[in-house]
This record gives C-alpha cells, structure tokens and sequence, in this order.
C-alpha cells in the first residue's frame, strides 16, 4: 500500500546521461575575481564562504582579476602552460601506446593538468606528495623524466618497481612522490601522518595529497581531516572533484545537496573550492594553503571544481554513461587553453610559440618513449629476474620465501 | 635485574626506546595522560612530553594510516590498539599498505611501525575483548606477528618490534598481564614476582623475532604454543607426568621451522595449541609444515587444541578457553597412538 505520507528512497542520479544534451546552466558558478581571500592565519570562522563559493581568477577574456590573482611572473606562467602540456602530450602518447598494446593499462588527466601542475609549481619540491593516479602533472612539474615512467608503464628492465605494480601507480622518493597504491583513498591519512612527522621534527617540509571526489566517500578521507584537525597537520588536503567516478556521478559521493570544500568547516579548518581548470586560482589557492600549513596554522582541503575529460581509464568507454560531447559543454573549459588565452592576452605568447612547444614537447615524448619501448613493453617479458618476486616483502627474507624462491627456480630449470 | 609484571616489561621497552631514540613516538586511545587502559604507557607522556606519548582519536585505520606516514617520513611509531578486537577497522591499512609498501615502492619506502594490543580472553571481556586474530595477520605477507609469554621476553621482543623496519604486529596476552595463568582459573590469582621470567633487565636488550625459546625441555612429545596457552600447557604436562617438550613460538612470523622440526624429529610426537578459533587458525599452517616436514618421523597424528569456532562467550568463559584438561586429554591420546 502506497500513501502520499510513506516514505521514498532518494537515489542520486546523474543529470546527464547518453543522448541527453548537457546543459550546465544550473551550476551556480560565481564570476571570476569575486571570491575574498582571508589573511593564511585567519580563523576557519573567516574562510567558511570559500567552502561552498568557486574561487576563479582568470576571467572570459584571459584578464586575472580579483584578490587572488597570485601575480606570477611570465616565466612561472609558461613554464606552467610547459609543464600541463607536456602531461598532456605524454598522456596522449600512453593512451595510444595502450591501444597498440604496448601496455595492458593506462589513465589520462586530461582536462584536470592544472590540479596538479599548479599545485606543484607553488609548494617546494621536497614537500611530500601523496598522490592519486591521476596527478602524473606532480612528476612532470617536477622534472621527473617521462622515460622512467614509461619504463614502469612498460614493465620492462628499467622499470625501478620491477614489474610488481600496475602501469601508473608509480613511487618516486627522489621526486617527493609517495608509492601510489591502488587502494582508493588509503594515501590521504597516510599524508597527514607524515606530515604530523614533520612536525615533530620541527622540519619545515609540508605534505600534500589528493583524492577523488568518488574515494573521498572512503573512511580514510574522514579520518584524515579527523587526525589533520586533531593535530593541525601541516598538510593541503586536495579533493578532485572531476564529476565522475567511473559512470558515478559526484552526487553519489555525497556532492549533491552540499559542496565537498564544505566537509573542512565540520571539522574546523579551512575548506576552499577553487576551479580547479583555473590555473592561476589553483595556483594561488595552493600557495595560500602552503603557507598558512608552513607556518603552523594547519591544514586546508581545497576542493578543485573540474572535469575528468579522458575516461575512467583505457578499459572504460565513456559512451555507456555519459553524453559523448559532455566535455564541450563543461562551463570551465580546458586548463591549457585558459592559460594559453592569458599568456596571448598579455602579449607574453604567441600562436608560433605555442606551436613548436607543442612539436618540441612531442618530439621529446616521442624519443623517450621509442627509447623506452626498445628496453622492452607489455608482452615481451618479463624482463627481470623473476626470482626479484620474492625480494622486498621483508627487509630480510625469511626462510620460508626463500624455499618458495628456490621452488620457483626448480620449474625455471624445467620449463621446456 | 628488576622483578616487573609483563605490563611493567612492556612499558620498560617503551621508555628505554623513547630514551634512545628520538624517532620513536607513541600514541594511541588514552595512552597519553593516562597512561592506557591497562597501565602500559603509565608514566611514559610524563617522562617523553605531549610531542612523543599521546592520545589519538578513536579511529584505528587512521591511527596506523598516520603511523605509516610517520614511517615514511623516518619515524618508528608505536601505536596502541586499545584490544585487539578493535583492530578490524584497521585491517585495510594493515593489510594493502603496510605490508606492502616496502613490495610496492622496490624498498623506496617501509612501515617500520609497531601496533601493539592486548589479545586473549581469561578475563571474562565476551566475544569483544577476548579475541586472538593472530591468524588473520599471519596470514599477510609482509606483516611480522609476535606474541610473548612472559615479561622478560616481552620487553626484549618489542624492542626489537620498534627496531625492526618492516611492521609487526605485537599481540599481548592481557591474561598475563599481571601474572602466568596455567589455566587454573579457580587457583588463587599468581603474579610474576616468584616467576624466573619475571626478572628483568632495567636496560636495553633485545630478543630476535624468529627464534623460540625451550619452555620445557622433554623427549616424549612436542607442544607448540604461544602466548597464555604456553603456561596451560606447562600445568598440562606436569599433570600428565609426560616428558614433554613445549616450544614457546613467540614470533609467529617469522617462525622459527627449525626448532620446530628439530623437537618433532626428537620426539615423533606433536601437539598444537593456541586460543585462537581453530578453522584456518595460525595452528593449521604449523601442523601442515610438521606434517610436510616430519611425517617419516610421526608416530602419532598431530593434534590440535584451539578455542572453539565460534565467537568468545561471555558467559562460558571457562567452557571457551582451551585449558589444561582439553590439553591434558589431547597429549594423553597422542601418547596411546
Ligand atoms: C578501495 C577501492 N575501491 C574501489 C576501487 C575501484 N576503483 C578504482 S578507481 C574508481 C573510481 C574513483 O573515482 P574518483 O575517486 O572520483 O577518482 P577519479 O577516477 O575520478 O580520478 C574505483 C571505484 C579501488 N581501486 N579501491
């Protein structure tokens, strides 16, 4: 028996799905220069606007405007617009690597360069990140060759995690980048502890970590902002919010009714939604909450409102679950092209520039990747010692793995 | 040599370990002011400073999530679960990150941390404050498990735990806390003082994890037991009048397989014991190691005795715990067999 009064289960639905037309309209996007930017110590009583506003900086006509304009020299500008790019291309090449079957897997950022690209460009290198799969822009920012990472991608000799990780989740401990796991969202707290370590030693590095709107679902995103509150971490809290988690729409993350910068003000520390296509707001926003982290007033989720423009990964078609052009309709646009239009605006850049960037940074991408596949790619292997499978499970191999080593190359021995 | 309780031992290791080493930090529920819910962090906030001894908000995943960070950044963080019961929150970042971070990363980066709980019934805690999950974690690759007997092995043994660079999970058998329990339950209440193992180093020592130790020289039968279960099956030798030869495992994994065969090939005889529940349980991967082992040795089929399968009652404590009589009957059948 149905009554008006019985209750009803809300299931979230995404607003857009295969043959609709998208239209954004309803997206409440405040104008580019309007949002405050409170003092890095203010109180998180003072910043609770910035957790359900968008703070934007370059406006429609590539003109930065408003208090959070970070006021970057061209040379920090181009070698941003260099280093999104650069993501970009290698992405391209990769995915396209996948499709050759070069490799069994890989994932773009596409669309969501600035996110990561900015945010390394305004902490110092060695502040530790704890990343996603899909922030490969900390490493390029970084000046980590894309010929290690292919290495890995491709499993082959010079893989430096010797073929025990999927292609992307990379560790790079020279380059600040903590072991990616595969394990949604177990990095988040993980940052806070070392940045809690930080601390305690009286060190001056900071931490920062991302998660995806979807992960952050997870307890440990929950704990995280507990500990970071707790013990006011010095850490930047990223959430991307790239609208989809697989074919889950944001609204399934618990994004509906709420902003996700709005899970810092419950917990007490400042939460901030910033387009996270707007390289200068990313950028600025980043600085503000890496210096209010170094200077002992704690940690800040920063939201980064965006668009995940690839697929999930190279085994999800997109197709199945959302309109195809959704991406066109994407009311932020695209994070290269809104720093390019700013670089033209201010006469800094010019489309012949921008041109042989694009064929240097493939050229480049091109002669490590053909470099990488000559060491070997999927398929071809394995390219280390297999008896390498037991290593590292313990400092010290205890008498058991050994046994199992040996086992192993008793069959070696036999294969025909 | 200081007489301590295990509870004394352990807060020892702890406070020689905050003196040596500035790296190591402690915390956990109520460790800090407090001093833990069991006294084993007594007196360590007090002496080390808010910075190096305190509380954590109850939330276990996060507690060994922030310790695996603290790890990676250089740090040797102790962390206490309050029971082992209330470890499960924890599991996955046991399990997929600290185990596997030293795999993960080809040793760029390890979890030298340690998570202490007490485990164990004895105490009347029910199904919540009883539990011995020594074998969901013995079961992970990557993860050490040690489990002592007594207060002198227990400070030597978690010393090495903080020292050691890969994770260890430190089980305490909270029924010993405060005195050898053989089982006995309705005997008056012992403590540690007239106990040989209850003299202890003030200083720094430290026990390798991996090593067993002899707790009963005998040539008739091998007992393999850790933990509470090493003193039930000391009453149960002495009651049987048989000759047995209990190995105290103390570190689960890395597991000492020589001691273990080298006893068995002695004596033809093995027996298993743990509190644990027995399906799967950590005494399954023993007898199937003497029995891959040792079989040409056997004289009798192995034997096990365990906690039932099935959740710690509240009310049938006694019912539950695997105690001198059930061990007694099992060492008498292997004896006839
Ligand atoms: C604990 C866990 N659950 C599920 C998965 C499978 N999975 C991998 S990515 C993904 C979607 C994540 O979406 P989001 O966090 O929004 O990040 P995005 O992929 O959009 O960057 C899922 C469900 C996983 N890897 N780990």
């Amino acid at each position: 028996m149905k009554h008006d009064s019985s209750l009803r289960l809300h299931i979230p639905e995404s607003r857009f799905r295969p043959g609709d037309v998208p239209d954004f309209n309803y997206l409440d996007l405040p104008k580019a220069g309007d949002a405050k930017r409170p003092a890095i110590d203010a109180k998180a009583s003072q910043t609770r606007d910035l957790a359900y506003g968008l703070v934007r900086v370059i406006d429609d006509q590539g003109v930065p405007i408003g208090p959070w304009d970070p006021k970057l020299d061209p040379e920090t500008l181009r070698k941003g617009l260099r280093y999104m790019l650069q993501t970009r291309v290698f992405d391209d090449r990769m995915f396209k690597a996948q499709r050759q079957g070069k490799t069994p897997f890989y994932m773009k950022c596409t669309g969501e360069e600035a996110v990561s690209v900015a945010q390394a460009l305004a902490i110092n290198r060695d502040d530790m990140c704890f990343a996603s799969y899909r922030q490969q822009g900390l490493l390029v920012a970084r000046d980590w060759p894309v010929f290690d990472l292919m290495c890995q991608i491709y499993s082959n000799g010079l893989d430096r995690l010797k073929g025990r990780q999927l292609p992307v989740l990379y560790s790079v401990r020279e380059a600040g980048f903590f072991s990616l796991s595969g394990n949604l969202g177990t990095q988040f707290p993980q940052a806070v502890g070392w940045a809690m370590a930080s601390a305690y030693k009286r060190d001056t590095k900071i931490a920062a970590a991302w998660i995806g709107e979807g992960a952050s679902a997870e307890g440990d995103f929950h704990q995280a902002l507990t500990f970071a509150a707790v013990y006011h971490a010095p850490v930047i809290l990223n959430l991307v919010n790239n609208q989809w988690a697989i074919s889950s729409s944001q609204g399934v993350a618990g994004g509906e009714e709420t902003t996700f910068a709005s899970r810092a003000v419950g917990f007490g520390f400042p939460g901030i939604r910033v387009d996270g296509n707007d390289f200068l707001a990313v950028y600025a926003v980043s600085r503000w909450a890496a210096e209010r982290a170094r200077s002992n007033h704690g940690p800040t989720l920063i939201e980064h409102f965006t668009y995940r423009a690839a697929p999930h990964s190279t085994s999800d078609d997109p197709s199945r679950y959302r309109p195809g052009d959704e991406y066109q309709h994407w009311p932020l646009g695209d994070p290269i092209i809104r720093l390019k239009a700013h670089l033209l605006r201010i006469g800094e850049w010019d489309e012949a520039r921008h041109a042989a960037l694009t064929a240097e940074l493939e050229e480049q991408v091109d002669t490590a990747n053909k470099k990488a596949q000559k060491l070997g790619v999927h398929g071809g292997g394995p390219y280390h010692d297999p008896s390498t499978m037991f290593e590292d499970v313990y400092k010290e191999m205890p008498w058991h793995l050994r046994e199992q080593q040996a086992e192993l190359a008793h069959f070696k021995e036999k294969k025909p | 040599m200081t007489s301590m309780n295990m509870v004394q031992a352990l807060n020892s290791a702890m406070d020689v370990m905050l003196a040596r080493d500035t790296n190591v930090l402690i915390f956990g529920e109520d460790v800090g002011f407090f001093g833990g819910v069991f006294r084993v962090t007594e007196g360590l906030q007090q002496r080390y400073g808010e910075q190096r001894v305190f509380d954590a908000p109850i939330a276990e995943s996060g507690q060994i999530a922030v310790a695996i960070g603290m790890g990676a950044y250089g740090l040797r963080p102790v962390v206490e679960c309050q029971f082992a019961d209330y470890i499960y929150p924890a599991f996955d970042q046991l399990v997929s990150e600290a185990a596997r971070l030293r795999y993960r990363s080809a040793g760029e980066f390890n979890a030298p941390i340690t998570v202490r709980a007490p485990y164990g019934g004895g105490i009347f805690g029910g199904q919540t404050h009883s539990q011995s999950p020594e074998g969901l974690f013995t079961h992970v690759c990557g993860l050490k498990t040690v489990i002592p007997s007594n207060p002198y092995d227990a400070k030597g043994l978690l010393i090495s735990a903080i020292e050691d660079d890969d994770p260890v999970l430190f089980f305490e058998p909270k029924r010993l806390y405060a005195g050898p329990f053989d089982g006995h339950y309705e005997k008056p209440v012992e403590t540690w003082a007239k106990h040989p193992a209850g003299e202890v180093p003030a200083g720094y020592y430290a026990i390798p994890l991996g090593k067993a130790a002899v707790a009963r020289a005998g040539e008739a039968l091998t007992i393999l037991a850790y933990g509470t279960m090493v003193h039930v099956a000391l009453a149960a030798a002495a009651e049987t009048g048989v000759d047995a030869e209990i190995l105290d495992l103390r570190s689960l994994m890395p597991m000492d397989i020589e001691a273990i065969t080298a006893s068995v090939e002695k004596t033809g005889r093995c027996l298993i014991v743990h509190e644990a529940t027995r399906t799967s349980g950590y005494g399954a991967e023993l007898s199937a190691l003497v029995q891959e082992r040792c079989f040409y040795h056997l004289e009798a089929p192995i034997l096990r005795v365990t906690g039932w399968d099935t959740p710690y009652p509240r009310e049938f404590e006694w019912e539950y715990f695997p105690g001198p009589l059930r061990v007694a009957e099992a060492i008498r059948k292997i004896m006839a067999g």
